[in-house]
């Protein structure tokens, strides 16, 4: 196997995770795109490990908690999203201005 | 390093290849599409293409709990936050916002840079599949055996995580004045 | 080891007079009397000591040198050390007596005045400064003591300095000094790096070539000039008379312009004939024109003040006509008797509350101490026997009547006429403080520089003591040296001097309300602003540094602080430009920050 091959899709995957941070209003759907681009650097990890040969296979463990970590993320960035919304009944990233300068 | 040529490719990375361009597929689907509720779904494929792909690449445990964690927890939550904020199920035209253009240039430069920087440092560089380098075993000994204070470490970082989850969506918990 | 007592006792007597005399603190009458009264004994006592250790050392007349420590610069060592020889040990009993007796004096006219601690403090200072300069054995810790009597003339010149003029006039004497010791600093410098030592008996005796010689000669020249008084920098002296009495006396008379002499006469064997020549040009300029000012002064302290300079150039033509004992032997007696002078013009000044020569007249019955000591103090002056100026004069003049000085005819014309001149101004100035009709009245307010108004009385003992006290060296110190007397130089000094003086006398006999001065007639104006040389200053160096000090002031304000505020302006008004980039959309800041990434990574890449 190439190490080309996967390291040509995540980085496809991040780019368009950027893409979808940077152009989506929905906050949810923000949120997807950064899941996206947390798992193109899992392909990443898991496709240098197995071409390095890790013998403590970090790469993979870090997958592990990379995974682990993205779930919490996940729930804080709802529960976050969730409290926005109620506030002020509105997720749209382009109404959320309030940092802005006058 | 011995050199591998690109052409043919095995079975093996054509499978890989094939697995690549639906999740490279779907996710560009997950940031186009008109419905909210689509682009979870795509995610949904696209997460599963990548197990997929972790899998063809002998990381059969991390691959489970990719479908695990991703597929089963992540897109679940991520389709009650949907609910939960009453969006629109349907098409609904305004989720892009203005900044599309200029996110696509960002989006393609980055794309460019990271691939070409990829292509050119890794052409050579050819991976050996052994089956069963990934399985549940070895990744058991790996994290209890070496890893096991970043897991514990990371264990308190959900907890606390979990924690958080709760007191920002309970209403009746008032910050202090 | 007793010479170095001599030079710190009045140091400490300074240091404990400023920290000591105002405890317990207060500033009311009571308090203020009680401070005077132990800074009198902080300021009189260590000085008496002193003086006394001098005149020990005088007794014994060894030669001696004490090194205190060799200071190790990585360069040529310092020595800080003191060095007795026979100059040294007759100027400082010099300085010790003059300095006593003005700390005597002080305490009687500085009577109820509330700054009196810190003014016997200076004193002191400026004694002991002195005297490291006199015995200094190594030419930088002389010149430390040379600054720092530069500094303590400052400080009691502008002893009132709530009045304008006062504190111009120390600044004034300040700079001007100040603008020589640059030049005698470097000719300390070349001499020692000539020598390989500051040392000043090393530097004695080295072999320096002659070039060498003079540029470091006229550098040292010029601090000798700025400290002494001379042509052309001597503006600062009448000036510096806006001091108190006592300090003009002692420092603007007796002492620190005399500082000047002594050091070319301690170098004397260094100064080759061109510099010799440059220092009796000026000394012959000097002595006359400063004769003819102080015939036209209208202040009594002016009148004084020319006439030092008048006096200390003659010692400086001496020196150049190569009279070094002569010059040497005038330094002591004018010393003595210009102290004497300025102590009675102070009594004086002290009496009527004016300067003004016109304010005065008819003393000679309510001060009849005063006159006649201030009688001998003029005596010695125009050089009449017996009195100690008699001697001296004659020295000087036999030497310069003697001397190989390619411009000896210049500077024995010079000196010859100035004894005329000399004559008739001190008669002018005897003639019309005491005699005449009274014609003091009582200001409404003392004018600065003078203590009191006229309370008709004669001055308290303890300024009457000093003067009586110095009034014995001014008449007798000339029999000292009356072995080296020569007849037809002092008749003809004698005669000349007469000449002057009876000139004067039947020009104020004939109308004693006037004012002799006029004798000068259409000449009168220039000698009064001494031929201008102030003003011919302030249009060739004053105005034109003021200009440019504003200059500068303009472009600090306009160019660097322009630019300064330009700085804020221009950042604030960009910022103006920029702050619409925060519109609080995060999407916005996270692709300026990525693209931002990604334009450091392409140039990192393509650059690098």
């Amino acid at each position: 196997m190439h190490v080309v091959y996967p390291a040509v899709v995540a980085a496809l995957l991040f780019s368009i995770g950027v893409y979808g941070v940077l152009a989506r209003r929905n906050t949810i759907l923000v949120l997807m795109s950064v899941e996206l681009m947390l798992n193109a650097v899992n392909l990443n990890l898991v496709a240098f490990d197995v071409w390095l040969r890790d013998m403590l296979h970090s790469g993979q463990v870090l997958t592990l908690f990379v995974i682990v970590i993205a779930a919490a993320e996940v729930g804080i960035g709802l529960a976050i999203v969730l409290a926005v919304f109620r506030t002020r009944k509105a997720i749209e990233f382009d109404r959320l201005r309030e940092l802005g300068e006058p | 390093m011995r050199a591998v040529d690109f052409w043919p490719p095995s079975t093996l990375e054509i499978v890989f290849l094939l697995l690549g361009l639906v999740a490279v597929g779907s996710a560009l689907l997950v940031v186009t599409t008109r419905q909210l509720v689509h682009a979870a779904l795509w995610l949904v494929v696209c997460f599963g293409a990548l197990a997929g792909c972790y899998l063809v690449l002998t990381a059969e445990f991390v691959a489970w709990v990719q479908v695990l964690i991703y597929v089963g927890a992540v897109v679940v939550l991520l389709l009650f936050g949907i609910m939960l904020t009453r969006a629109p199920i349907g098409r609904s035209d305004d989720l892009d916002s203005g900044n599309r253009v200029v996110a696509a240039v960002v989006a393609v430069a980055t794309a460019g840079v990271l691939v070409s920087v990829v292509v050119g440092g890794f052409q050579h560089a050819y991976a050996d599949l052994r089956p069963g380098a990934g399985s549940a075993e070895e990744l058991g000994a790996s994290i209890f055996r070496n890893w096991v204070l970043p897991f514990e470490a990371l264990s308190v970082l959900l907890l606390a995580a979990l924690i958080g989850a709760i007191v920002l969506s309970r209403t009746d918990i008032k910050g202090r004045r | 080891m007793i010479v170095s007592l001599v030079v710190v006792l009045p140091l400490a007597g300074a240091v404990l007079g400023l920290l000591l005399s105002r405890r317990p603190h207060g500033r009311g009458p009571a308090e203020n009397l009680a401070a005077n009264k132990r800074a009198a004994w902080f300021g009189v006592l260590p000085t008496a000591l002193s003086t006394a250790l001098i005149g020990w050392l005088a007794w014994e007349n060894t030669p001696s040198t004490s090194v205190l420590t060799v200071i190790d610069t990585g360069g040529i060592a310092i020595t800080a050390g003191l060095e007795v020889a026979e100059l040294s040990v007759l100027t400082a009993m010099l300085v010790g007596v003059v300095a006593l007796a003005v700390q005597v004096y002080s305490v009687g006219y500085m009577r109820g005045e509330s700054r009196y601690p810190s003014f016997s403090a200076f004193i002191s200072l400026f004694t002991s400064a002195m005297l490291l300069v006199v015995f200094a054995a190594d030419l930088l810790v002389l010149y430390v003591g040379w600054e720092i009597m530069g500094l303590c003339s400052y400080l009691l010149v502008g002893h009132w300095w709530e009045e304008r003029a006062n504190s111009r006039a120390a600044i004034k004497a300040f700079l001007v000094t100040r603008l020589g010791d640059v030049g005698f600093l470097f000719g300390i410098f070349v001499l020692g790096f000539a020598a390989g030592s500051f040392r000043v008996a090393d530097i004695l005796v080295a072999d320096i070539p002659e070039s060498t010689l003079v540029l470091a000669t006229l550098l040292l020249l010029a601090g000798v000039a700025g400290k002494s008084a001379q042509v052309p920098l001597h503006t600062w002296l009448p000036d510096a008379m806006a001091g108190p009495t006592p300090i003009s006396a002692l420092i603007h008379a007796a002492t620190m312009v005399a500082a000047g002499i002594f050091v070319v006469a301690r170098l004397y064997v260094l100064f080759p004939q061109p510099t010799l020549d440059v220092l009796g040009v000026a000394a012959a300029i000097g002595m006359l024109g400063a004769a003819l000012a102080a015939f036209a002064q209208t202040d009594l302290k002016r009148v004084l003040a020319y006439s030092t300079i008048s006096q200390l150039a003659y010692m400086a033509a001496a020196l150049a006509g190569g009279a070094r004992d002569a010059a040497v032997f005038h330094l002591v007696t004018h010393g003595a008797f210009k102290a004497l002078l300025f102590l009675c013009a102070g009594a004086v000044i002290h009496h009527v509350g004016s300067n003004l020569l016109g304010h005065m007249g008819g003393l000679r019955r309510p001060m009849p101490m005063t006159f006649w000591a201030m009688t001998v103090g003029y005596a010695a002056l125009i050089g009449l026997p017996p009195a100690s100026g008699f001697f001296s004069k004659d020295a000087i003049l036999y030497g310069l009547e003697r001397s190989s000085s390619p411009i000896q005819l210049l500077l024995y014309g010079s000196a010859l006429l100035t004894v005329g001149v000399t004559g008739a101004y001190a008669t002018r100035a005897w003639l019309m403080t005491f005699f005449g009709t009274g014609k003091i009245q009582a200001l409404p307010e003392p004018a600065p520089g003078t203590a009191h108004v006229f309370d008709g009385r004669e001055a308290p003992l303890s300024m009457l003591w000093p003067m009586g006290v110095l009034a014995i060296p001014a008449l007798l110190l000339g029999f000292t040296d009356a072995g080296e007397f020569h007849l037809a130089p002092a008749l003809t000094a004698l005669v000349v001097a007469l000449l002057g003086a009876a000139f004067v006398y039947v020009v104020w006999r004939g109308a004693p309300e006037r004012d002799p001065a006029r004798l000068l007639g259409a000449f009168r104006d220039p000698c009064e602003q001494a031929f201008y040389v102030d003003r011919l200053y302030a249009v060739v160096f004053v105005r034109p540094v003021l200009a440019l000090a504003r200059g500068v002031v303009r472009t600090d304000d306009h160019v660097v602080d322009g630019a300064v505020r330009g700085t804020g302006r221009a950042a604030v008004g960009l910022s103006g430009l920029t702050r619409h980039l925060q519109n609080g959309n995060a999407q916005l800041y996270v692709t300026g920050l990525l693209a931002g990434v990604l334009l450091i990574a392409v140039g990192a890449v393509v650059l690098g």
